[in-house]
């Protein structure tokens, strides 16, 4: 169970949490003192016995397969963590399965509720920056910065590793902003600190619309405070540098975007990002929440992070692992 | 009020930014100038998280009594980052058996039986009395709850934790809790339910409506009709709002006990100063 994002949800006035399944004993005991959350420790016996609209799945990546396709033959609609599977077989199932059943079905790629990566993929649709012909997606972040005990962090087939916990998050923006990746020139798979899994991920991407680019990805990188996310797009018009607080648009042409004037363009988060009624940790961890609710009332289509966008990311992460051998 | 972001490098718009904090205050004496420029300028008050580079801040403000006889600090707790991390590898009970100090929780966290209210309550006051060590013998008459904890508790709907952090603080430091959240309005609702009148609350107000969940109205309601007291912090909106007109918006407001800022140059400190007493002037001549 993800702790944040029952507090989202408990906090979401539209929603009313009718269980919570987790595995400790210690956590339930909370859960159910102060928040007088209905908690279970099986979650078939939960579903059963509470018969929910939606479920949020918060639990180890290993366990999603299972876990989703128990709900998706329920007809239950689902949230669930990123990344979607451990193999693309598996993924393949579920999102057939959510079709046939059709429920709402949505998975936790954050980045596409942040503002500046959403005003980034308006940039690229008007063709402001003309023919886009390379692009650089990045993230860094202190995570595993020295040599230390096993963690799920360390086991790949836990879902641990850069690739699958880190770098997804970026395959995934590629994947949304510009088109799904459809093959894998060469990549670098570096371990730094871990014995088992890679803390780095170095690729050479190309797009099913034939553009082409760069990967790179390091969860050992110490010079960073946090998860620092950045989304970099060279046309024949302009070129962005994106990150999560800031973008920056350079237009070789002046009124080619309304808005934008020739030259550099720096805009920030801070006017980018659309008010949430509840906040935790970002604005855009109660936004996706908000629309998968909102999805699953009906009131907005399920068209973002849907399984099948989070199932590409997934079939993404399969080429880099193949190119790498 | 003097913030710390500055000093940690925490800058809510740019990395750049950030990263060229992180240079300037590389060493921890030129956090004890910045702090030392801001107390010529009448700011005695610095609000910082329980980041382990504090404890030698406190080494120094320990050292010189007299130099700092009426500087206080406002501890906010607990550094989440720190917590983040252990939470996401160990788990929840992991973390606590990793945080809590000595053996007493031993016991109970091997499972097996049901944890009561005052358990709960006996592993928040260890994690309190863990992240207050670095400050004995310093003046700290708040205790600030961060925004991370009181945020998630409240979505918890963990109302008597809150409650009870209010209490230990009182009954163990003798300080005034204080609470920073996203969400204040339904924060003051729970606190007042729980019987705490006219608590201290910390909160992005700012002219941009940045950070103010619901939307800025709700929070100017807030302000105008309930009694709590308010510090507002982010009133520059993460840098959206130009200095002059969001001081003079933040000013405006009843209610606002106090406001918090950080700076890195002995003139913005200064300028930030100049311009909150030209409001508050103005607002007491008319």
């Amino acid at each position: 169970m993800g702790i944040s994002h029952l507090s989202i949800l408990g906090a979401h006035p539209d929603v009313e949490v009718v269980g919570v399944c987790d595995t400790s004993k210690m956590v339930n005991d909370f859960l159910s003192k102060y928040g007088k959350f209905n908690c279970f420790t099986d979650y078939q016996k939960m579903i059963e016995e509470v018969k929910p609209e939606a479920v949020v799945v918060a639990v180890p990546t290993k366990f999603h397969y299972t876990v989703i396709k128990y709900l998706l033959e329920k007809k239950i609609s689902v949230f669930a963590e990123k990344p979607f599977c451990l193999n693309s077989l598996q993924g393949q199932e579920l999102v057939a399965l959510a079709a046939k059943n059709q429920v709402v079905n949505q998975v936790g790629y954050h980045n596409k509720f942040i503002g500046t990566f959403g005003e980034v993929k308006r940039i690229i649709n008007s063709g402001a920056l003309g023919d886009i012909y390379h692009f650089v997606g990045e993230a860094y972040g202190p995570v595993v910065v020295k040599p230390k005990q096993d963690t799920w962090r360390s086991d790949p087939s836990e879902g641990g590793g850069c690739l699958l916990d880190y770098a997804s998050h970026v395959i995934d923006l590629i994947n949304d902003l510009l088109a799904p990746i459809s093959s894998v020139k060469a990549s670098l798979l570096k371990s730094i600190y871990s014995n088992n899994v890679e803390d780095a991920v170095y690729s050479l991407l190309e797009l099913s619309n034939g553009v082409s680019g760069v990967l790179s990805v390091n969860w050992s990188d110490d010079t960073f405070r946090k998860m620092s996310t950045t989304i970099t797009i060279a046309g024949t018009k302009g070129k962005i540098v994106s990150d999560a607080n800031e973008l920056k648009v350079f237009l070789k042409d002046a009124n080619s975007l309304k808005g934008y004037s020739k030259g550099w363009n720096v805009s920030y988060i801070t006017d980018l990002t659309e008010e949430v009624d509840f906040y935790l940790r970002g604005e855009e961890y109660s936004a996706q929440m908000d629309y998968f609710i909102k999805a699953v009332a009906n009131k907005v289509p399920n068209s973002i992070n849907t399984f099948q966008s989070a199932w590409n990311t997934d079939h993404a992460i399969e080429l880099i692992k193949l190119s790498s051998k | 009020m003097f913030g710390d972001n500055q000093f940690f490098a925490v800058n809510h718009i740019s990395d750049e930014k950030s990263r060229a904090q992180s240079i300037k205050f590389r060493e921890d004496s030129a956090i004890i100038k910045t702090l030392d420029e801001a107390r010529s300028f009448g700011i005695n008050t610095f609000m910082c998280t329980t980041h382990d580079r504090i404890a030698n801040i406190c080494d120094i403000v320990r050292s010189e009594p007299e130099k700092y006889k009426d500087f206080s600090i406002y501890p906010c707790m607990p550094y989440a980052h720190k917590y983040a991390n252990a939470v996401t590898e160990l788990g929840i009970a992991g973390t606590i058996k990793q945080y809590v100090p000595g053996n007493l929780f031993g016991s109970i966290l091997k499972g097996g039986v049901a944890y009561l209210s005052k358990d709960f309550l006996s592993i928040m006051e260890l994690l309190v009395d863990a992240e207050m060590k670095m400050f004995k013998g310093v003046n700290t008459p708040v205790i600030f709850l961060q925004n991370v904890v009181t945020d998630l508790l409240l979505g918890l709907h963990a109302d008597e934790i809150l409650i009870g952090f209010y209490n230990y603080v009182k009954k163990k430091y003798n300080a005034e809790a204080g609470f920073i959240t996203m969400n204040m309005p339904k924060l003051l609702d729970v606190l007042e339910n729980g019987g705490i009148k006219n608590p201290i609350i910390c909160a992005s107000i700012n002219k941009a409506g940045f950070r103010m969940s619901g939307g800025k109205k709700i929070y100017e309601d807030t302000l105008k009709t309930r009694q709590f007291r308010a510090i507002a912090m982010q009133v520059l909106g993460g840098g959206a709002i130009a200095p002059r007109e969001a001081l003079e918006y933040v000013c405006n407001l009843p209610n606002i006990e106090s406001i918090l800022f950080g700076a890195s140059s002995r003139s913005n400190i200064e300028n930030t100063v100049e311009t909150i007493h030209h409001f508050d002037a103005v607002n007491d001549r008319a």
